[in-house]
């Protein structure tokens, strides 16, 4: 019960944080720092969604986040609209890209571990390609999308309040599909999906849903970032470190947690737009990033959240068994790393 | 336009030896190691890049640079094993391996960068601008050399894995690592000889790759790695003859498929990869055992 109201403090905390940030940090600097770092929360959390439940690990999300942002710039253009309307855009580049997850899944779903990687790297070029050569998407030189002409000061907060509307959605998704059934049948077929099957869960629809909600949300994400930048270029689209950098902070924070995406995008997402904006040269933010990945994946495997829930849960057995120790009590029951 | 097919096909053959010593690197640390080593792309730049310096700066010859790069690159081969690969284990241990073979892989990439900016680099020697007249064709002199080193390499991969002691404890450790350490196998010490052996061969893979790709970039490793997963996939990992046949396959049909739409060509390569596992998820020559998890 305490853990509980607990959690629902820092939620409420969290949110205020979030609401009144860029009423306190009206640099336009910070709130674009702002909206960057809420998008990649919603795309790590929306990553988590499929790959750390399902154990599937997604290295072409990317494919997803640019065919919604394609079809948002697209769709932009082609039908002359401009400000606010695009917004209503977002669910559509959800849909695009929830489309898209369907064959693909068929296909890649059909293979497990490091082929399953590979798949998917191998559809995040043919995307990749696809979009500096097909017409639709205006080649190597992009598309643009209508800038809104908003107030500069306040510029980015519609697209900081809509992204953190988005990203507080997301959560409530990710907690909901974790407590439900469907949740359960993910995470068993992580654990051993023959063993799954077995007991009845139907890995095929089960794995493709999951792949495709998370699909959606990816997509109207991307929807999101490129009406915040403003242009669709290929390269910048269909980025191969945008894939790492999702992944790298769902495993910072805590695969297959709920806060540990978030965590691993409030903290990393800042640190790369701070490294990119100092440094002159892409290179060193690149070989830095390289050695805190290196260093996450080295010595905390499982992520921040779940092994200082460990470490927590050791001391504190430590110190009850310390204080049992003369009358000789119970020791106190370990909590689980999982349950961050 | 027969001659042009002709062409290609000869240059498509000769080009897959060299993807196909590449893959077999990658191929062999797959299957002793089971991981996917994808920081095979940039190693094979790193490669060429070495052989650039060496032939840039300090005027040495390609052929004979190999005897520098191919042991360096084998030592790091040993040392990223040793440092970022052998402390990982655990039930997480397949993701967690493919991560950190890219974060090595950023980390190259980054340093090639600043070593050598972003332009693109190409190597030259006397022997890669001339090329030989057979049968109406004209092929370069480097494809010649260059199939024929990674076919003697493809070649004492094989002896080494079939007809020595250190080869026999290799297979034995790809069929089963704990029964291997049963027998006395020092697993590690065959994984991380493993690794380096993979990796050694990224650096002739590499200097034949920059004698004949005409320019490559840093950036050039994410275009080769995925080329050479491809490869390694639909010739079922663990696969290294089967990489050959892969290798030749698909550096054909890309060629050809270059004759008439040069933008799409690469699209070959991963069209094939995605046709072959919907039909076949194990791969050409693959064990079903790929399959299970």
């Amino acid at each position: 019960m305490n853990r509980r109201l607990l959690t629902v403090g820092a939620l409420l905390a969290l949110a205020v944080v979030v609401a009144v940030f860029p009423l306190v940090f009206t640099n336009p600097i910070a709130s674009q720092y702002g909206v960057i770092t809420l998008i990649f929360v919603i795309v790590a959390s929306a990553w988590n969604l499929f790959s750390g439940y399902s154990g599937y690990l997604s290295l072409g999300h990317a494919i997803f986040y640019g065919t919604g942002a394609y079809f948002l710039a697209v769709a932009a253009k082609d039908w002359n609209l401009t400000a606010g309307a695009i917004f209503w855009l977002l669910p559509l580049a959800g849909l695009a890209a929830a489309i898209i997850a369907v064959p693909l899944g068929l296909v890649a779903l059909r293979v497990r571990r490091h082929t399953f990687v590979v798949i998917t790297i191998a559809f995040f070029f043919i995307a990749q390609l696809s979009a500096s050569n097909l017409s639709v998407t205006g080649g190597s030189s992009g598309v643009l999308v209508p800038v809104p002409n908003w107030d500069p000061a306040t510029y980015n907060n519609p697209f900081y309040y809509l992204a953190a509307l988005l990203a507080a959605g997301t959560l409530a998704v990710s907690w909901l599909i974790r407590r439900s059934r469907f949740g359960l049948q993910l995470r068993a077929i992580r654990d051993d999906e023959d063993r799954a099957a077995g007991l009845g869960v139907r890995a095929m629809p089960v794995k493709l849903t999951a792949l495709v909600a998370s699909a959606f949300i990816t997509g109207m994400a991307g929807g999101l970032w490129v009406y915040f930048i403003g242009q669709a270029i290929p390269q910048f689209v269909f980025d191969p470190l945008f894939d790492l950098a999702v992944v790298l902070m769902a495993f910072f924070g805590g695969l297959g947690t709920i806060a540990g995406p978030v965590l691993g995008a409030l903290v990393l997402e800042p640190t790369q737009q701070y490294l990119t904006s100092t440094e002159t040269n892409g290179y060193q933010s690149q070989i830095l990033f390289g050695v805190l990945f290196l260093l996450v994946i080295l010595f905390l495997p499982r992520g921040v959240l779940p092994t200082g829930a460990e470490y927590l849960a050791r001391a504190r057995a430590r110190l009850a068994q310390r204080r049992a120790a003369p009358g000789g009590g119970p020791a106190s029951q370990p909590a689980t790393g999982d349950a961050a | 336009m027969g001659k042009e097919i002709g062409q290609a096909i000869a240059a498509g053959i000769l080009g897959g030896g060299v993807y196909a010593l590449m893959a077999a690197g990658l191929t062999l640390i797959f299957g002793v190691l089971d991981i996917i080593n994808v920081a095979q792309g940039i190693l094979v730049v790193l490669g060429a890049y070495l052989s650039y310096a060496l032939s840039v700066h300090l005027h040495i010859d390609l052929f004979v640079g190999l005897l520098i790069t191919v042991p360096a690159m084998f030592v790091l081969g040993v040392l990223i094993y040793w440092l970022f690969i052998r402390p990982l284990r655990g039930a997480e241990r397949t993701s967690m391996t493919l991560l950190a073979c890219f974060a090595v892989a950023l980390i190259i990439e980054g340093v090639l960068y600043r070593e050598f900016g972003s332009g693109y680099v190409s190597i030259t020697a006397s022997y890669t601008a001339s090329s030989v007249h057979i049968l109406d064709f004209y092929l370069p002199d480097i494809y010649l050399y260059g199939f024929g080193l990674a076919v003697l390499a493809v070649a004492a991969l094989y002896l080494i894995l079939y007809r020595t002691t250190f080869g026999r404890a290799v297979r034995a450790t790809m069929q089963n690592p704990t029964a291997a350490r049963l027998v006395g196998i020092d697993v590690n010490r065959v994984s991380a000889l493993t690794f380096g052996i993979g990796t050694a061969v990224t650096a002739i893979g590499g200097m034949v790759y920059g004698a004949i790709s005409g320019g490559f970039t840093p950036n050039s490793g994410y275009d080769l790695i995925s080329r050479l997963l491809a490869i390694v996939i639909l010739a079922g990992m663990g696969s290294i003859g089967g990489a050959l046949v892969a290798a030749v396959f698909m550096t054909t049909a890309e060629a050809l498929v270059d004759i008439w739409q040069p933008d799409w060509a690469v699209a070959v390569f991963y069209l094939a990869l995605v046709i072959i596992l919907t039909v076949r998820p194990a791969g050409l020559f693959g064990r079903s055992a790929v399959r299970a998890q």
